[in-house]
């Protein structure tokens, strides 16, 4: 559906007055980064009054979830009002309200493989900041090679049982529920004995321990399942028809990967960025680097565009998102080390703050499969390579 | 669609190895396949259509100039079609429309005469322009003048005191002098020279001492186009490049099998695809809204620049010891590239530009 030219100048302006009257001036500082995001959840601490005033006011009017349906919690935008809402944001240089996984891939997977019971029941939680999420996919034995998970989940009768390992939990210390991939048919051929399943992280047995990465911080966890029961209805899709599921959230969270890192999109540009780093005159390597990694981004967010229309005109992305994905989280790469070259000796320092985000880029091309693994996607099942 | 129908037309009349006879034959055009191109509408793709053009645009020039580049269809296209269209555009008086009515018909070609050194910097224009009289008199010399040694007209940038001002001259006005230079990518270019060449009041396309007017539209779109070209030769560069991976075989299996060459096919095809999505912003862009498309523009050129010249590389590396050889095609790919590069400003012009409109 498209709207007129009319309707859209209409939206655009309500949106833009609503905006004007309730974004706080303290989310208008454009930092979508590790330490000012919003995650929402039933632990959440609000790191000020502003970011609380915020959320409730953008989940009065679905804006945490724009594109989703009015039942659910969203705004129910077309991709034309979704694309003037994005601009409209990032013209007061608004904070995002709400990020998290419940949003990015949670959402989308059970907008396409849930009941309307499980719609209606998981959504507008997620969709107001209550409950927040967390993926269960990789394990120690199953890294680049995902649908190698090993993780025991036995039917019951009444209930599952599960028992095993995930790794790369990102915050799952602090999500009130995981969705993650079991094995629940160790005889069926890899692909076919995995599912995707919905578990509280209150249940019993369920067990967390941070890992510290370079960066000093600690996102990510080890999960342990120990004779973990939940309840039957808590499956998404078909029993053992998991990694149909899993392979369209991959999608999903290429295409966020590859937009994420907060510069790209709405972010500043580069330049601007380092010539505000800059002390003296502007070193013209750096610059020329800096040149060609502007013009990168530039052509890869006009693809994500492309891509974004192409998939809402009916058109299907599928395997051509590892492209997004890898272009853009190697692109990033690029720009932060471009960042912190800029800063020279001041961004060594940790509290200068620069020094995190640009290792949290290195994470980037390894999650949500390597850029090897993008590769390899992209010259099988693009190009029509063997082996 | 266009593409279907220009790909189909140019499969047959103008592979590489059309390209390929003229060489052999010491040709640089087909007036033949200019016209046959003229009757489907493509001379006129910008003019308008009470001067006998189809008038589809800029975004539709770009979709035939990247079909023509993945098979290196040799003609006056951009030179003429495109950035002596838009020029011509421009001014829209009863001449100039006139002259877009022989564009449109293929009866007349044109080339744009601005370079006079080894890199595009129409603003350092030295050739002369002295009033005289009514009008004016032009001595100098420009170089690389794409298409210029066929082209019955030249849309040529003098120095008419401070300013510029673009004469829009029969090639063979006497004192000019043409000479068609053997090129790489065996096309037409030629160093012209101008002693003492008497230009009038008429002869001036647009304003007296205001050629930017008139030719900043012209050379983005060109630009454009050649960008779009670019994306072409890297696209047919390509292709022919996974073929040979799934065919060739080396150590009992298909050399596509091996990972090392996968990702490198794999990592080239992305290049490919984030420069089609630049090509179709700038040709939107020119269409939509012109006046401010450069960033778009620059945009689009510098990035088929840099992936043009990765996909004719890797081409030639990954075909082997077939890929240096000239019965082969890889190698006209990998020249028309190097000559795409530097025509219309080079990668550095171009992600210069996009710095700068992005306040650095």
């Amino acid at each position: 559906m498209s709207e007129t030219t009319e309707q859209l100048s209409t939206f655009q302006a309500e949106l833009r007055a609503w905006l004007e009257e309730n974004c706080p001036q303290e989310m208008r500082d454009g930092r979508n980064d590790e330490t000012t995001i919003c995650w929402g959840g039933k632990n959440w601490n609000f790191t000020s009054d502003a970011q609380r005033t915020w959320l409730q006011r953008c989940v009065t009017k679905g804006y945490t979830v724009p594109t989703w349906p009015v039942e659910y919690g969203g705004a129910g935008l077309s991709r034309d009002e979704e694309k003037v809402f994005h601009a409209e944001m990032a013209r007061i240089n608004a904070r995002y309200p709400l990020q998290s996984f419940g949003i990015w891939m949670l959402g989308p997977a059970l907008l396409h493989f849930g009941t309307h019971e499980q719609k209606l029941h998981y959504l507008p939680p997620i969709a107001r900041g209550e409950v927040r999420w967390c993926q269960g996919y990789s394990e120690p034995g199953a890294g680049s090679d995902l649908a190698n998970v090993q993780t025991k989940c036995e039917d019951k009768g009444d209930h599952w049982l599960v028992n095993g390992q995930k790794i790369w939990t990102s915050y799952a210390d602090k999500a009130d529920w995981i969705f993650a991939l079991v094995r629940t048919d160790k005889d069926a051929p890899k692909h076919k004995g995995i599912s995707f399943v919905l578990i509280n992280m209150e249940t019993e047995g369920v067990s967390t321990r941070p890992i510290k990465l370079i960066s000093g911080v600690s996102p990510f966890c080890e999960t342990f399942f120990d004779d973990v029961k939940f309840p039957k209805e808590q499956v998404v899709g078909t029993v053992n028809r998991g990694w149909d599921v899993a392979k369209y959230l991959l999608t999903h969270e290429r295409e966020m990967i590859s937009a994420a890192g907060g510069s790209m999109g709405t972010g500043r540009p580069l330049g601007a960025v380092i010539a505000d780093c800059e002390t003296g005159e502007t070193d013209p390597v750096l610059r020329g680097d800096a040149m060609r990694a502007e013009v990168d981004t530039l052509a890869v967010e006009l693809t994500l565009e492309r891509y974004k229309d192409q998939a809402e005109a009916g058109g299907s992305v599928g395997d051509a998102s590892a492209m997004l994905k890898y272009m853009g989280t190697e692109l990033n790469k690029r720009r932060l080390e471009l960042l912190m070259a800029a800063g020279g000796s001041d961004a060594l320092e940790w509290d200068d703050g620069r020094a995190p985000n640009w290792l949290r880029t290195k994470a980037n091309s390894i999650e949500g499969g390597t850029s090897e693994v993008m590769l390899s996607i992209l010259s099988k099942r693009v190009l029509g390579l063997p082996g | 669609m266009l593409a279907d129908a220009a790909r189909g037309f140019l499969d047959e009349a103008a592979p590489v190895s059309h390209l390929r006879r003229l060489r052999d034959e010491g040709q640089t055009e087909d007036k033949a396949l200019w016209k046959a191109m003229a009757d489907m509408g493509w001379a006129g793709i910008l003019v308008p259509e009470n001067a006998g053009g189809s008038d589809m645009g800029h975004a539709a020039a770009c979709v035939l100039a990247t079909e023509m580049g993945k098979t290196l269809a040799s003609s006056p296209f951009i030179s003429t079609a495109v950035i002596a269209a838009t020029a011509l555009r421009q001014v829209a008086d009863e001449r100039a429309n006139a002259a877009l009515a022989q564009i449109a018909s293929g009866d007349v070609t044109y080339a744009l005469a601005v370079d006079e050194n080894a890199k595009f910097n129409p603003e350092a224009t030295q050739l002369r322009g002295d009033r005289e009289g009514n009008g004016f008199r032009l001595n100098g010399s420009k170089g690389f003048v794409v298409d210029g040694g066929d082209a019955d007209r030249l849309l040529v940038l003098a120095r008419t005191g401070e300013a510029l001002t673009l004469f829009d001259l029969p090639a063979d006005r006497e004192g000019i002098s043409r000479e068609a230079k053997s090129m790489i990518d065996s096309r037409d270019a030629a160093t012209v020279s101008f002693a003492d060449v008497e230009a009038t009041g008429e002869d001036v396309l647009g304003q007296v001492d205001q050629a930017m007017t008139v030719l900043k539209p012209a050379i983005e779109a060109g630009q454009a186009a050649l960008a779009a070209e670019m994306a072409g030769v890297a696209a047919g560069a390509f292709g022919m490049t996974v073929e040979y991976l799934k065919e060739r075989k080396q150590f009992g299996v298909p050399i596509g099998a091996f990972q090392a060459l996968q990702h490198r096919a794999a990592h080239l095809w992305c290049e490919c695809e984030v420069t089609a999505s630049a090509i179709l912003n700038a040709g939107r862009k020119l269409d939509e809204d012109p006046e401010n498309a450069r960033l778009a523009v620059s945009l689009a050129k510098a990035r088929a620049t840099d992936t043009v010249q990765l996909a004719v590389q890797e081409g030639v590396q990954m075909h082997g010891g077939i890929g240096m050889t000239d019965a082969f095609d890889m190698g006209f790919y990998m020249k028309r590239a190097r000559v795409g590069a530097e025509w219309l400003g080079d990668y550095g012009y171009h992600a210069n530009i996009v710095a700068q409109a992005r306040g650095f």
